[in-house]
């Protein structure tokens, strides 16, 4: 069970470092003050989520045999196609609309395998994931009242709103795949079937839609299908260059402290 | 020995006379350093103490010396390396060599945690205190948004407010506008 975990717990916590990467690009950027500051916040919980994820992630790698990297090492000292996060993450911030529709998505998800994930057998998962949520549901109340600000506001918020919603459509399916690791490890009540979690998704997203007049988009298409996604390590343009700018301090200067 | 005190229902209290009779034993040694860790502000609220915000979970003696078992606020919390660094200073300064700290991520941390006497000065320092009780069971929060709760002006008192971003200087913090006053204020968020 520790090969399959170890690989959760990378996707999981790479999902969460590579989108607080991004949030943190919008830092002395923000609209507004209260955005600015909301943003490098949310990208803040996400930050010491991944932190958790990553750190236990290292234990696990440990268990398997051999030495188990820390979560610097993790994050820091592993090119693209390692990284395990979802392509929706990785997506560069565009404008406003965009990272708000990155995040609204993502938001919705992450509560609903948090939730599930707080029931997990693996007591570990179980205490990251029930902290997790607490701070995740205040990320749903942010970026759900945005699309609804941003939706039903002018002419321009809202065609620029429904254009992000339509663009990222395709990068939410990869959200509620399911491949081998996982479903080893939803078998063995480790983790929530990720299928099921699309059905409550859609619902949640839908209503928050309906309100800011947006239309849920109707296309089937989806990006890193069938186990060729960024959960596999295959990934979009983005994340490379995101990485060079994440990863550039400890390229350069190896193990630099401060 | 292993002791350990839970802050939730036994708040620090200044050692007995049995305690103090008895010197230097085990019991006084850990009410010692409760008290020590009592006067330790949070960095970011500093009209409240680690020990009154609920985050100090439980100090024990061990073979080799002290532990102390704190539970981070929030994940990303960019106070909790500063916390452990005051706890360490301050118990050192008490003569308690070895310190162990540990973290414990389960129960997650509340604000149900937050003592009465702090919620009171934080409203004096400004910052409304945390409203509805918190709910623990995280599988039942909604996807969907919640009905939120009137938050009174800490400053004059009024329930006329509206919110004006979900996060405030800090993660565990709101921001907030009385339309009676007309002065912005943080709220601490029910957590």
């Amino acid at each position: 069970m520790n090969e399959p975990l170890f690989e959760y717990l990378l996707r999981q916590g790479d999902t969460d470092l590579v989108l607080a990467q991004r949030l943190g690009e919008w830092v002395g950027h923000g609209p507004v003050l209260e955005e600015d500051i909301a943003l490098a916040n949310v990208g803040l919980d996400l930050l010491g989520q991944a932190r958790l994820w990553l750190g236990y992630a290292g234990e696990v790698e440990a268990r398997i045999g051999g030495r188990g990297r820390s979560e610097d090492e993790l994050a820091f000292l592993r090119d693209a196609p390692a990284f395990r996060n979802l392509q929706l993450a990785e997506q560069p911030n565009g404008d406003y609309a965009a990272t708000t529709a990155r995040q609204f998505y993502y938001d919705h998800a992450h509560l609903l395998l948090l939730q599930g994930l707080a029931r997990s057998r693996d007591e570990r998962v179980a205490a990251i994931a029930a902290k997790a949520a607490k701070e995740v549901q205040y990320h749903v109340e942010r970026s759900s009242d945005w699309v609804v600000r941003l939706g039903d506001g002018t002419d321009e918020s809202r065609a620029r709103m429904q254009r992000a919603i339509d663009d990222l459509w395709p990068y939410t399916g990869e959200m509620f795949e399911a491949d081998a690791v996982d479903g080893v490890l939803a078998g063995a009540g480790f983790v929530p079937d990720h299928r099921a979690l699309r059905e409550p998704w859609v619902a949640a997203i839908t209503a928050v839609l309906e309100e800011a007049t947006l239309v849920v988009p109707p296309g089937t298409f989806m990006h890193g299908a069938r186990g060729r996604g960024g959960r596999q390590g295959v990934h979009t343009e983005h994340l490379g260059h995101l990485l060079t700018e994440m990863q550039f301090l400890q390229r350069a200067y190896r193990g630099a402290q401060w | 020995m292993i002791e350990t005190h839970e802050p939730v229902t036994r708040r620090f209290a200044p050692p007995s006379a049995r305690e103090q009779a008895q010197g230097r034993g085990e019991g006084s040694r850990i009410a010692q350093a409760w008290h020590i860790l009592a006067t330790i502000p949070d960095p970011e609220v500093p009209v409240v103490s680690i020990v009154e915000l609920g985050i100090v979970r439980g100090v024990m003696t061990t073979s080799a010396g002290l532990a102390v078992v704190l539970t981070p606020t929030y994940s990303g919390c960019p106070a909790t390396d500063l916390i452990e660094r005051a706890v360490r200073d301050a118990l050192r300064e008490a003569g308690f060599c070895d310190v162990r700290i540990d973290y414990r991520l389960s129960p997650a941390w509340t604000t149900d945690w937050l003592a009465p006497e702090a919620r009171v000065r934080l409203r004096e320092f400004g910052i409304a205190p945390p409203g509805a009780r918190a709910r623990i069971d995280v599988t039942g929060i909604s996807p969907l948004r919640r009905a939120r709760a009137a938050v009174p002006c800490p400053r004059c008192g009024s329930a006329d407010t509206s919110l004006l971003s979900q996060f405030g200087s800090t993660a565990c913090k709101a921001q907030y506008r009385c339309r009676s006053c007309l002065e912005p204020f943080d709220y601490f968020k029910p957590h």
